[in-house]
């Protein structure tokens, strides 16, 4: 009953200053940093702000199983952070899971639920099913209310055939035959809803850099020189590392 | 017109439960959306509880699918330690227990039907706050806010089923038409002593209101069937 031990959750951690150290931590949240926080946002320091994967991620259920489709570039505001990142994340070798919103959440939230899938299949000696997938991440974004900002298409083939399903920040999930998510999703749904057909074919593989939209066009080829004076140098300090060869210490044999 | 993607999923709707000589049918719209974009137009509102009882939500969509799935937990357990199928009664008051007693976190409205084989087909309405209703025929949803004089006047005690069942597909489509928040396709339920039966009408089978327009095809269907190139290759 995550959820609804919540609000109690809050109150608890709040007092935990004026108890003695044999309280044990708990998972969740930690609030000891708020009044820090807004100490110095009165003072006018500004807070970090998340790295946002503006996003186009999508998937298509087809005749044998499930296409999943992403962009690789991530951005911190109007600036291209990464232009490569890999927004198709592996939870179980049958289920992937593409993200969007706050690049930091979908990461964590991807890894830890593929843990757990693994850790289900040691348990149970079974392949992973899509929907346990499904139940673990919309537990755990539920239970943070919307504040864990990943917005997830989830996509896999298991024993009982081929899923897709869209996960939203605060937990509600869709199962549908094809889906889009991300900033870039009305312009991917307007070309799934006019060409989007039952049994459509295809092959399973794994295509990273399928297509590359905007290559680096200008590159020299005689590579680029950086001559020395072009650049004002203003102090130089050179310490020189030596190396060392000690004769190993005696280490005793650990006992058993 | 700034669409809000980040705006939590609601499913801004159109439900209604029904009683009939024998039974309940419920129905929805199936319309699921973020902010003002449709997030899913073919989404299933009414989820089921157990064999014989069903729900139609409303509201937040995450918080009425994480109710019904702990309602459905807990029927099931209450199932199998009873050691017969959950009335309609329980089911609802399970609803109204959780929504009750987190009515400061939650945000839904949802309307539990069944049948079971005390009490026949029940209706029970369980809005925002927490508050459980039985009654003949429910409402919920923003769409229902354009059905109340409709059920006044075209409600009627002891229907048959197929009477039931055109009012309900009836009324979500008056609905549709005049609530944005409601579109997409008619889904309904119907529940009795002999089972579940679920049907699903698309608008074109649904007739058209005052002032609706006859669908067109889209120009680029007709382009494409009068066999000109695609206007645009990918």
């Amino acid at each position: 009953m995550g959820y609804m031990c919540w609000s109690s959750e809050i109150a608890y951690s709040g007092g935990m200053a004026r108890f003695a150290a044999d309280v044990p931590t708990r998972g969740g949240f930690s609030f000891d940093l708020c009044q820090r926080n807004e100490m110095l946002l009165k003072k006018g320091n500004q807070l970090p702000t998340f790295r946002k994967t503006g996003t186009t991620i999508v998937g298509l259920v087809f005749e044998d199983g499930v296409i999943l489709g992403a962009d690789t570039r991530a951005t911190e505001g109007p600036i291209v952070a990464d232009k490569n990142c890999e927004k198709i994340h592996y939870m179980a070798p049958n289920i992937y899971c593409c993200g969007a919103g706050t690049a930091a959440d979908t990461e964590a939230v991807t890894d830890m639920v593929s843990s757990q899938l693994q850790l289900h299949r040691y348990a149970t000696g079974r392949e992973s099913r899509v929907v346990t997938a499904l139940t673990l991440l919309k537990s755990h974004l539920f239970s943070y209310q919307g504040h864990v900002s990943a917005a997830l298409v989830l996509g896999g083939v298991d024993i009982t055939g081929p899923h897709l399903h869209t996960v939203y920040p605060h937990g509600s999930t869709d199962t549908l035959p094809f889906a889009t998510m991300g900033s870039g999703s009305l312009a991917a749904m307007a070309i799934f809803e006019s060409k989007f057909r039952e049994g459509l074919t295809g092959q399973t593989e794994y295509l990273r850099n399928h297509q590359l939209p905007n290559p680096r066009t200008y590159v020299s080829s005689r590579g680029y020189n950086f001559l020395k004076g072009h650049t004002e140098v203003l102090s130089t300090k050179i310490t020189p590392l030596k190396s060392k060869v000690e004769a190993a210490a005696e280490v005793d044999e650990m006992e058993e | 017109m700034d669409i809000d993607l980040s705006a939590p999923h609601s499913m801004g709707t159109t439900i209604i439960g029904v009683t009939y000589n024998g039974g309940v049918v419920l129905g929805a719209d199936s319309r699921t959306s973020t902010g003002m974009y449709v997030a899913n137009r073919a989404s299933d509102k009414i989820t089921q509880l157990t064999d014989n009882v069903y729900i139609c939500r409303s509201g937040s969509a995450a918080d009425s699918q994480v109710i019904s799935d702990y309602v459905r937990y807990f029927l099931h357990q209450h199932t199998i330690q009873l050691g017969q199928p959950a009335t309609v009664k329980v089911a609802a008051n399970l609803v109204r227990l959780l929504s009750y007693q987190n009515k400061n976190m939650l945000q839904m409205g949802v309307i539990v039907g069944g049948w079971d084989k005390y009490e026949g087909g029940q209706i029970y309405s369980v809005p925002l706050g927490g508050t459980i209703l039985k009654q003949p025929f429910a409402i919920g949803g923003s769409g229902s806010a354009y059905l109340y004089g409709f059920f006044d006047q075209a409600w009627k005690e002891g229907m048959s089923k197929d009477e039931a069942e055109k009012l309900v597909v009836k009324a979500v489509s008056l609905a549709i038409a005049r609530d944005g928040a409601s579109g997409g396709v008619v889904r309904t339920v119907t529940i009795n002593a002999d089972g579940v039966t679920k049907n699903f009408y698309t608008g074109d089978s649904l007739p058209l209101w005052h002032e609706e327009l006859e669908p067109h095809n889209s120009l680029l269907d007709i382009l494409l069937a009068s066999g000109s190139p695609e206007p645009m290759s990918t």
